[in-house]
């Protein structure tokens, strides 16, 4: 909700001062007309007071319902309908307050009271309506501020988990580690990493590529982690002649592969075997990735840790399907499977 | 001469500061280890005077494994990257290397430690510095221990409740029970608040592992478990139970 127009210092010192002089106009007129010094001053405060309480009753109301830009009809109604409540309100409390000339007065000059309360609603709810909408465009533009700084968190955060600085820097140490000793070493690492570095940053994650495309772009980053591990790790591809043309989304496999490295190779300490199986079956490309793990340490399929959400959640949207990614475990290997309908 | 211990997981990590300290006559590297739990064996056996540590490791990570030393050595902290484990250096002024890191980066590390050494200036890290390196998400989902000279892992959510025992706090599952030394504070700051209540001075409780509630003396309760023990629970932990159970 917006903040009233009098929530601000200035704002109230002027919504007093304007009453005030327009209160000592409106005696210093009914002087003029004839009326004396305590009855001009009776009646103009009687007016003014109930007129001021009226205006901060209009500017609270508005506060809470703020008509949109269609309904003029009902601001228009609301002007008539206060300025008419001022007007029974102020005869009422004249009639106690005053004495009999006043209040035969004010009758007589019912219309032009009338139309000044008008005007001065009109005003008042004028004012208000342009103060609020003003509010609301400030706040609106606070949140739209606020909701593209997540937008822009949100895609800096994936272009980080893109880039995977813990693996980059680890490779870059592995290459500082060979340079002296094995320099033909470093310097098929520094090839293989920049190989790997270009087709992640050429990944769009929209395209459908071929899964030939996708094994080499695996074999670049197991190479990596073949380095990085030396003979703990030993990688088994296969796949069938027909599969190879298969089309997949791009970046599909690469989290899967990830998982099992992270748990596999990260979190183990034997010599480890990571295979990835691929056949095209029924019009399905099917993908099975194995990895060991250590059951003393992780569980898999339990927690965070298994980052395969993102790919389920990737196949659902993608084939309105649920059924595509199956995990399951056979003593102390993790295996994923991933089918991917093909056209 | 100095005794000097490096614990990575990866050989090419190890094979750069070996090279790096070929320089320095007066070290020797009595061992290399693979994780954690080599890491904790060798240090008991060796009695290094300085570690190197990486903190990414399989099984346990680096502190993960000082919190199971009692007598805790020097340690220069290795990393590629790990956000937490920085923010904790810094906190505690830690030394620590980047990889990759320069000689120069190393010698100055390591020029550090040997004039801390020279002028005795204490060790090299505090103890609070694995507490605030604790708050991590992987820390805060696992405890581990050491239990009859074996180190175990407990999923945080294994665990039924919390007792305070002298210097150590008893930490029991249904497998059995373990004690870890660390105070009450320590685990409240760790654990969950939502999970975690402690419904005692000397008790915490796993709220999923409660099933009711009964009154016990004066103004207590008790709350019983799934496996029908009971844990003490104060009138303010009464308080704080129904709160966060939402009753």
């Amino acid at each position: 909700m917006p903040a009233s127009v009098l929530s601000i210092t200035k704002y109230r010192f002027y919504f007093t001062v304007f009453w005030i002089i327009w209160s000592a106009i409106h005696a210093w007129v009914l002087q003029e007309w004839g009326y004396s010094f305590e009855a001009s001053w009776l009646d103009s405060a009687v007016c003014n007071i109930l007129l001021a309480g009226m205006s901060l009753l209009i500017i609270t109301s508005l506060r809470f319902y703020l008509p949109r830009k269609e309904s003029f009809t009902y601001l228009f109604l609301m002007c008539i309908g206060f300025a008419l409540l001022w007007l029974g309100c102020a005869k009422v409390v004249l009639s106690y307050v005053a004495d009999a000339f006043t209040v035969r007065t004010f009758s007589e000059s019912m219309p032009i009271r009338l139309a000044i309360a008008i005007l001065v609603s009109g005003c008042v709810i004028l004012i208000s309506v342009l103060w609020y909408t003003l509010e609301e465009q400030k706040e609106q533009e606070r949140r739209k501020n606020e909701s593209e700084k997540i937008v822009r968190d949100a895609e800096l955060y994936k272009l980080r988990q893109q880039l995977q600085p813990h693996f980059l820097f680890n490779s870059l140490n592995s290459i500082s580690a060979l340079v002296i000793g094995q320099p033909a070493e470093a310097r098929k690492m520094i090839q293989q990493l920049s190989d790997y570095l270009r087709s992640t940053l050429k990944k769009e994650e929209h395209k459908w590529v071929m899964l030939s495309e996708e094994l080499q772009y695996l074999e670049l980053y197991l190479g990596i982690e073949k380095v990085r591990f030396g003979h703990r790790l030993a990688t088994e591809i296969r796949s069938d002649a027909s599969a190879l043309s298969a089309q997949l989304p791009a970046m599909l496999l690469q989290p899967i592969v990830e998982n099992a490295i992270k748990f596999g190779l990260y979190d183990t300490v034997d010599d480890i075997i990571i295979s990835v199986d691929c056949i095209a079956e029924n019009k399905m490309l099917v993908v099975t990735v194995k990895n060991p793990f250590d059951p003393g340490i992780s569980q898999p399929g339990k927690g965070t840790g298994f980052g395969l959400r993102s790919v389920q959640r990737r196949l659902s949207l993608l084939f309105a399907r649920n059924d595509l990614l199956i995990t399951s475990i056979t003593g102390n290997i993790f295996i994923t499977q991933i089918k991917i309908p093909q056209q | 001469m100095i005794k000097v211990l490096i614990i990575d997981d990866e050989p090419l990590a190890r094979s750069i500061v070996k090279e790096y300290l070929q320089d320095y006559e007066q070290i020797e590297v009595v061992e290399e280890c693979r994780d954690g739990f080599e890491g904790v064996k060798a240090v008991m056996q060796y009695q290094p005077d300085l570690v190197f540590l990486d903190i990414q490791m399989p099984k346990i990570n680096g502190f993960e494994m000082l919190e199971l030393i009692e007598q805790q050595p020097s340690v220069i902290f290795t990393t590629a990257f790990d956000e937490y484990a920085i923010r904790a250096f810094e906190a505690h002024a830690a030394d620590y290397l980047l990889k990759p890191y320069s000689k120069e980066r190393f010698d100055k590390a390591l020029q550090k430690w040997l004039a801390q050494q020279a002028s005795n200036t204490g060790p090299a890290f505090s103890s609070a510095l694995l507490e605030t390196a604790a708050q991590t998400p992987l820390q805060q989902s696992r405890i581990v221990v050491k239990s009859s000279g074996r180190i175990k892992i407990i999923p945080v959510h294994d665990i039924q409740y919390l007792e305070a025992a002298d210097d150590y706090v008893k930490i029991h599952t249904a497998s059995g029970t373990h004690l870890k030394n660390k105070t009450m504070q320590y685990f409240e700051q760790l654990l969950d608040a939502r999970q975690f209540v402690r419904t005692h001075r000397s008790y915490m409780v796993n709220i999923q592992q409660v099933t009711r509630l009964e009154p016990y003396e004066k103004e207590n309760h008790i709350a019983i478990l799934h496996s029908g023990k009971g844990v003490p629970v104060s009138k303010t932990g009464y308080l704080k139970l129904k709160q966060v159970l939402g009753l």
